[in-house]
């Protein structure tokens, strides 16, 4: 940045310099320092004017592929649900209850289909990590409620494509190398969740929709850090909630997956069936013998 | 051509190539004594033959994904049949344990009888073991070969770690990775074992062919060559057996090898290599397709290592961090849980059977085995050791168990902290006294009879409970079972034949059990004294 900045500053000095006619006294008498900073100043806006107008036309924007506009008949039914069900810990108009719950202002639409539609919210209590229940409103409502959200102070939004067209768009192989990297940490390789400290989890992604972990990214939901569009391009995000649903839908091929735990389930399965069985094997040999 | 003409004799012919053999080899010496060999019935001598069994699985699958597999760490683009990792780099060991999985016909169910075959190799030795201990196997002049059976664990040991480390899945490479900081942290000869194992820094490509022939050639030779020497020396000592009707310190009683126990024992085998195809076949084990190849960057959650390594990753996790700063050198805290305490247990072990002859000041041979209950502080400190392995291999994986159960991890590492220090001496106790316990009940029954469940009112309106005397003089307790109930003095009739469903109809009930009054009781239901 510094760099592109400098250089353009630069460039800007030599165009300067150039418009002004060589052999003028203008340009052999000392200017005031004045003048020389007013010049400065000015070069200073104009690039960082470029700078700022090239980046946001080249870099993947928060707006890229943002949802249609809602109407007023979703945000107002959105209304009509917060006011029944939020209002209680998030306060009127979303500012949020001291010691209850936070401001929404700002926290997108992208969030309250997430936490609503995965039955998280409405929360049972406060607790070090709010679990994942049957949904109490349907993902219609979800959406107006977080149309209501974002009309209140806008935020991150979900692009307007349905879970078959994110599947369908997404490169699984990449989506793959992305998830280990970026998500096995936490989640496990088999997406069947992880512990954090202090009683925070990695939640299971088994029932997770390409919408939700579409959300999720894009919105950090509790001890999830966010991975905004900067970091995980919607194309890659869209690779990641394919690869989920690859191994949501792909059988497991060596027959029954033992919750794809890994090797700590494995150990008890051979007590609990290989030894078992071998045990009572052994009985029942002696037992025939006598 | 001789002019004798020989009249050929049909049934002749075994004796005559058994006896032309003979003539040759000298073998019917050694081999009258292996057919004659006399196995004692109890089940719980079977144990170490599953462990033998699964051994001979472990070569049979072994040598079939040999033929498949390339351990070079070459970086290849992945190019077979399972989508998700199309076009990845990996190694060529991956890339074929991939088309082993999914392109070799047969090739998967091979690579997971094989795994369940490792896992069940260790788990039938580690039981084979308890049996060996609790039973005081292992005395005099048997501590050689539980020796050799400490040491086939721990070549077993480190077999299955060459084994899980060879596919090169991100799963394996941690545990490496694990592996290379365990021998790191020893002091003075760490670093220099690590470079020379990796061939310079991990991972290098020189690790997974080095593994690959230890794998394959270096201890399964080594373990080959044990298991040869423990049966030999069970056979030069014979087997143990349990005290009974004609048992002596001087004799076997049982089974000859043939015909009899060479048929359960082929039995038994079938059987083994059975469970282990329908487990190869219906339950996934180690799925490293989804683990993806190994990068550095790549560690998974919930990564473990097999359930007999796991005790290890378990004292790794519940160690504080001490390091131990001497000067300018530095034993990082990783040391302790990983090098040390693996060292001490085995020594423990090794010296063991040295260690009871001191508690017990018992120098003698033996070939009867003990009941646990007789030998309480032995019975004791097993229960004690098998607790301390029990909390250190849950916590190996205490982060499944704190996400599944819905505990704090940091409350299960605190858990098991407190646990590996309190639990054990609780064991200790609970099992001294239960098998105090049950001495003082064995002698009781003796003394005064079985409970027949009756309760009987007498003229001052006192109740007591008829009890059936075993003998009619004082019985002395010989360390062999003794009957707690009824249906053990044959009150309930004789069994039906037939394991699944009988075999013969059901001898028809004895007569009614005479109402019990003081005028018409059978003799034999005597009274115990009343207790106060």
């Amino acid at each position: 940045m510094t760099f592109g900045l400098g250089r353009m500053r630069r460039a800007l000095r030599h165009l300067g310099s150039a418009r002004v006619p060589a052999g003028s006294p203008r340009a052999t008498a000392p200017r005031s320092r004045w003048r020389r900073r007013a010049g400065n100043a000015a070069r200073m806006v104009v690039a960082l004017l470029l700078v700022g107008g090239v980046y946001a036309a080249v870099a993947p924007g928060v707006q890229a592929n943002v949802a249609s506009q809602p109407s007023a008949e979703d945000i107002a039914e959105g209304k009509a649900i917060y006011d029944a069900s939020c209002i209680t810990c998030h306060g009127r108009n979303g500012q949020g209850v001291e010691g209850r719950g936070p401001s929404l202002i700002g926290v997108g639409s992208a969030a309250v289909e997430f936490q609503v539609a995965t039955g998280r919210m409405p929360a049972a209590r406060q607790d070090a990590q709010v679990e994942r229940k049957p949904p109490r409103y349907t993902r219609e409502q979800a959406q107006a409620i977080g149309a209501y959200i974002q009309s209140l102070g806008g935020g991150p939004e979900l692009p307007d494509e349905t879970d078959e067209q994110i599947v369908a768009g997404g490169d699984i192989a990449n989506g793959g190398r992305l998830f280990r990297v970026n998500c096995s940490s936490c989640h496990a390789f088999g997406a069947g969740g992880g512990a954090l400290s202090s009683g925070k989890f990695a939640p299971s992604l088994a029932n997770s929709t390409p919408r939700d972990v579409w959300a999720a990214m894009l919105t950090g939901p509790q001890n999830m850090p966010v991975f905004g569009n900067n970091q995980l391009s919607p194309q890659e995000k869209r690779d990641i909630a394919a690869y989920i649903y690859t191994l949501q839908t792909d059988p497991d091929p060596g027959g029954w997956g033992i919750g794809r735990l890994g090797p700590a389930a494995e150990g008890v399965a051979i007590f609990l069936i290989g030894m078992v069985a071998l045990v009572l094997a052994t009985l029942w040999i002696v037992g025939k013998q006598q | 051509m001789s002019p004798r003409k020989r009249r050929f004799e049909f049934a002749r012919v075994p004796a005559q190539i058994g006896q032309d053999l003979d003539e040759r080899l000298g073998a019917a010496t050694l081999l009258r004594r292996a057919l004659n060999k006399v196995f004692p019935n109890h089940w719980s001598f079977l144990l170490g033959e599953i462990a033998l069994y699964s051994f001979i699985v472990l070569l049979l699958t072994g040598t079939f994904l040999a033929l498949f597999f390339d351990p070079s760490m070459t970086e290849v683009a992945y190019d077979g049949s399972y989508t998700p990792l199309r076009g990845e780099m990996m190694s060529q060991a991956y890339a074929t344990s991939l088309h082993l999985s999914f392109d070799v016909r047969g090739g998967l169910i091979m690579r997971q009888m094989h795994h369940w075959a490792a896992l069940l190799f260790m788990a039938s030795i580690l039981v084979h073991m308890f049996r060996v201990f609790f039973t005081g196997a292992f005395r005099k002049p048997r501590e050689m070969n539980w020796v050799v059976g400490v040491l086939l664990f721990w070549l077993g040991f480190f077999e299955g770690f060459a084994g899980y480390s060879l596919p090169d899945d991100a799963l394996s490479g941690t545990g490496l990775r694990i592996a290379t900081a365990i021998i790191l942290s020893i002091p003075v000869i760490g670093t220099w074992t690590y470079t020379s194992l990796f061939g310079g820094e991990f991972p290098g490509t020189e690790i997974l062919p080095r593994l690959y022939i230890v794998h394959v050639f270096l201890i399964p030779l080594l373990l080959l060559g044990l298991i040869t020497v423990h049966l030999a020396l069970m056979v030069k000592q014979k087997h143990t057996q349990w005290p009974g009707p004609k048992a002596t310190e001087h004799n076997v009683v049982g089974v000859r090898m043939v015909p009899g126990f060479a048929l359960k024992t082929t039995g038994f085998f079938l059987l083994i290599f059975g469970l282990i195809a329908l487990m190869g076949g219906l339950v996934q084990i180690n799925p490293l397709w989804l683990f993806g190849p190994y990068k550095g960057e790549v560690v998974s959650a919930a990564s473990q290592p097999d359930w007999y390594v796991m005790f290890l990753d378990g004292s790794t996790r519940l160690m504080p961090d001490w390091d131990l700063t001497i000067g300018p050198y530095t034993i990082p805290a990783i040391f302790w849980p990983t090098v040390v305490l693996p060292g001490v247990l085995t020594m423990l072990a090794v010296f063991y059977p040295a260690i009871d002859r001191r508690i017990y000041k018992d120098y003698e041979a033996h070939h009867l085995l003990q009941r646990p209950r007789d030998v309480p502080v032995r019975t004791a400190l097993g229960m004690m050791a098998i607790s301390f392995w029990l909390v250190l291999t849950i916590s190996g994986g205490n982060d499944i168990v704190a996400e599944k159960f819905d505990i704090s991890l940091n409350a299960m590492t605190w858990a098991g902290r407190v646990g590996l220090l309190i639990v054990p001496p609780i064991a200790y106790w609970v099992t001294y006294r239960i098998c105090l316990g049950l001495q003082q009940h064995d002698r009781e029954v003796l003394a005064h009879g079985v409970e027949t469940g009756i309760i009987k009112r007498l003229p001052d309106g006192r109740f007591i409970e008829v009890h059936q005397p075993l003998a009619d003089g004082h019985l002395e307790y010989a360390g062999t079972p003794v009957p707690k109930k009824m249906n053990k003095l044959g009150a309930l009739g004789p069994a039906i034949r037939g394991f699944f469903f009988p075999i013969e109809k059901p001898a028809p009930p004895p007569p009614a059990v005479t109402p019990v009054s003081p005028a018409d009781a059978p003799r034999e239901l005597e009274e115990a004294p009343p207790k106060y």
